[in-house]
């Protein structure tokens, strides 16, 4: 086992793979010479060539469009977004094409390719830049999307990714680069589609992902001090979502209170909620909370773009108004 | 060219302008649903285009797409079949008429949203490039996709990276019902590609035989690896942009004007003047098609449909 920063791991499964697998390669914005905007690609241009790690212009549906086209010839692209806000630029090719172009074609088209996206508030970015618009992407049937929160599933989930035969959405969470974790050493994977129990625990479930299974850590560690004993399932895939986990949690604990950073209306924990009264109602003894970003477009000021946020604070206040 | 390949370019128009016209009749009967976008009067376009294509060229086109489908090889019947949604369909039914395709005759499909295949088309045209296989794509789209900002990002990388493409813009006059200098700041849509330095040319539509030359001299400057062509095909559909149009954005002349152009008829014209053909052996072509239409219109109507487990089928390739 190495110690490594969330950054290290993404950038060790994408190294790796491009080791293994001549037809793995990088295309984005300033992912060659510059090294990646967040650095997870640096050095990678000096070592696999700028055939392998191709600067683009910025024009994200030309990003996006390329990678769909490289993988139908059966090249393994893996096209980095800045941010996931510049997504929406994509957004046809994403849940248009992508999404869609092995059903609709009666399984005739296979896009191996995985589409790397920033996101996350808390940076001072503005409205623009620090959104959290995973449950919008993962309403689409056709799409998988991942979002890990430990740099042991992000190496994972990304070898996964780059070996699926399906179009991936890898939503990385900026704040998270520098998270140091705990990795296995040689070569792993980490399913998609398979939530995990980070933290074992008997008196009520979080349920969450990415950037908020840190938040949710350090509220469990601070209940914890007075003697709840909080479980959390991360989901680590919004599709496929894997229940399973959550409603074992769920009936272990009859209460739960679910994490996300995005907003609250339609969102991760909306699904989520209704999954756990759909499927495990008899087993509900406090009404199930949830826990998101306010309802604004986030804020420049650093004091409002924090209240706007989930807070420590909001996840234990949410815990004990299900105990 | 010799005679064999003469007739195969007639037949080919031939067999288009039969399926539309059965098309058109099977959608009149509501035996097809959603959107039917006919490519009759555009025949000699994607006729004389794909036949100047070697078996590695890749062809990606839009939604108009039967006529493309059948000049890439797909059968009169997997096409009508689709359009009725039958599993015996090019798609399984799963496509309909906008989404035709059959990946191993490198037709890679009919795409419905405007200009939104063209960057893919670049990563088609990446492939080749990256694997340094010599075969290239052909990207075929209407005047109405040059207005979109896939067209420019797409031309624009394409030069950027020098990738093997052909651009087509098949310029039939109309975005839908709005004429092309209503819609695009310029009407001669080529000089779109002068802005991002791609090699273009002009060519006639209407006439088979120019497509194709101009087609072979594009693709052979593609295989010399300096980059994209840019060819703007001047066309007319003769029937509305879909079923349904009430078609008051232009007058019956100019309708009629066009159809007395017509390439099929300009096409035989030529044929028996170079006595290339008799008359009567185009008529027994004629004929063979439209045999071969009835007979696909009748394996379509007895073909199943999709099975209800197809409904979740290739949603993934891993479930």
């Amino acid at each position: 086992m190495a110690r490594i920063t969330m950054r290290e791991a993404i950038s060790q499964a994408l190294w790796e793979e491009m080791e293994r697998d001549p037809n793995v390669f990088i295309l984005g914005e300033e992912v060659g010479v510059w090294g990646g905007t967040y650095a997870v690609t640096k050095g990678f241009y000096d070592h696999f060539g700028g055939d392998r790690v191709r600067d683009t212009p910025i024009a994200e549906a030309a990003i996006i469009g390329a990678a769909i086209g490289s993988a139908m010839t059966g090249l393994r692209p893996v096209a980095e977004l800045m941010t996931i806000n510049f997504a929406f630029s994509a957004m046809d090719h994403i849940v248009n094409e992508a999404a869609k172009m092995h059903y609709m074609f009666a399984g005739q088209m296979v896009l191996p390719m995985v589409i790397r996206a920033v996101g996350g508030g808390g940076r001072q970015l503005g409205a623009t830049h620090s959104q959290t618009p995973d449950a919008i992407f993962a309403h689409f049937p056709g799409l998988k999307v991942v979002a890990p929160g430990t740099p042991e599933d992000a190496k994972g989930l990304m070898k996964s990714a780059i070996r699926s035969n399906d179009p991936v959405l890898f939503i990385e969470h900026a704040t998270l680069y520098q998270v140091r974790g705990e990795v296995p050493d040689g070569d792993y994977s980490t399913p998609i589609g398979v939530s995990k129990v980070q933290r074992p625990g008997k008196d009520v479930t979080i349920v969450t992902y990415s950037k908020m299974l840190e938040i949710s850590t350090k509220a469990a560690d601070q209940l914890a001090r007075e003697g709840i004993d909080v479980e959390i399932v991360d989901l680590r895939s919004l599709r496929p979502l894997d229940m399973g986990p959550v409603l074992e949690s769920f009936k272990k604990t009859n209460r739960a209170v679910i994490v996300e950073e995005g907003w609250r209306s339609y969102g991760v924990g909306s699904e989520v909620a209704a999954r756990i009264y759909e499927e495990a109602f008899d087993y509900v003894d406090a009404p199930i909370r949830r826990v998101a970003q306010k309802e604004v477009p986030l804020p420049y000021n650093r004091t409002l773009e924090q209240m706007a946020l989930p807070q420590v604070e909001d996840v234990i206040q949410a815990v004990k108004e299900v105990l | 060219m010799d005679k064999e390949e003469y007739l195969k370019l007639y037949y080919e128009m031939v067999l288009i302008r039969l399926v539309e016209e059965q098309a058109a009749q099977l959608y009149q009967q509501g035996k097809i649903g959603g959107f039917l976008h006919l490519y009759i009067g555009q025949e000699a376009v994607s006729t004389g285009l794909i036949s100047a294509r070697k078996p590695q060229d890749r062809v990606i086109t839009a939604y108009r797409d039967h006529g493309v489908a059948i000049n890439c090889g797909l059968s009169a019947e997997e096409v009508v079949a689709e359009l009725l949604g039958k599993v015996t369909g090019c798609s399984q039914g799963k496509g309909g008429s906008m989404h035709m395709a059959d990946v191993k005759k490198n037709f890679w499909g009919g795409h419905a949203i405007v200009g939104a295949h063209l960057p893919i088309a670049s990563g088609l045209a990446l492939g080749d490039k990256y694997k340094g296989t010599d075969g290239v794509t052909i990207c075929m789209f209407g005047d109405g996709a040059t207005n979109i900002g896939y067209f420019h990002e797409a031309l624009n990388l394409s030069q950027v990276w020098k990738l093997p493409v052909l651009w087509v813009c098949e310029n039939n006059q109309y975005g839908m019902g709005t004429a092309v200098e209503r819609a695009s700041a310029v009407s001669e849509i080529r000089q779109k590609a002068e802005g991002y330095g791609i090699p273009n040319g002009r060519v006639d539509g209407m006439n088979v035989l120019e497509v194709r030359r101009a087609a072979e001299d594009a693709l052979n400057y593609l295989r010399t690896g300096q980059g994209p062509y840019f060819m703007e095909i001047m066309t007319y559909r003769f029937r509305g942009h879909s079923m349904g149009d009430p078609e008051r954005y232009r007058q019956s002349e100019e309708v009629k004007c066009w159809q007395e152009n017509d390439p099929i008829g300009i096409y035989h014209k030529y044929l028996v003047d170079e006595k290339i053909a008799t008359a009567a052996e185009l008529r027994a072509i004629d004929s063979r098609v439209a045999d071969e239409v009835d007979a696909a219109v009748k394996f379509a109507e007895s073909s199943p449909e999709p099975a209800p487990e197809a409904l979740f089928e290739h949603i993934y390739v891993e479930q």
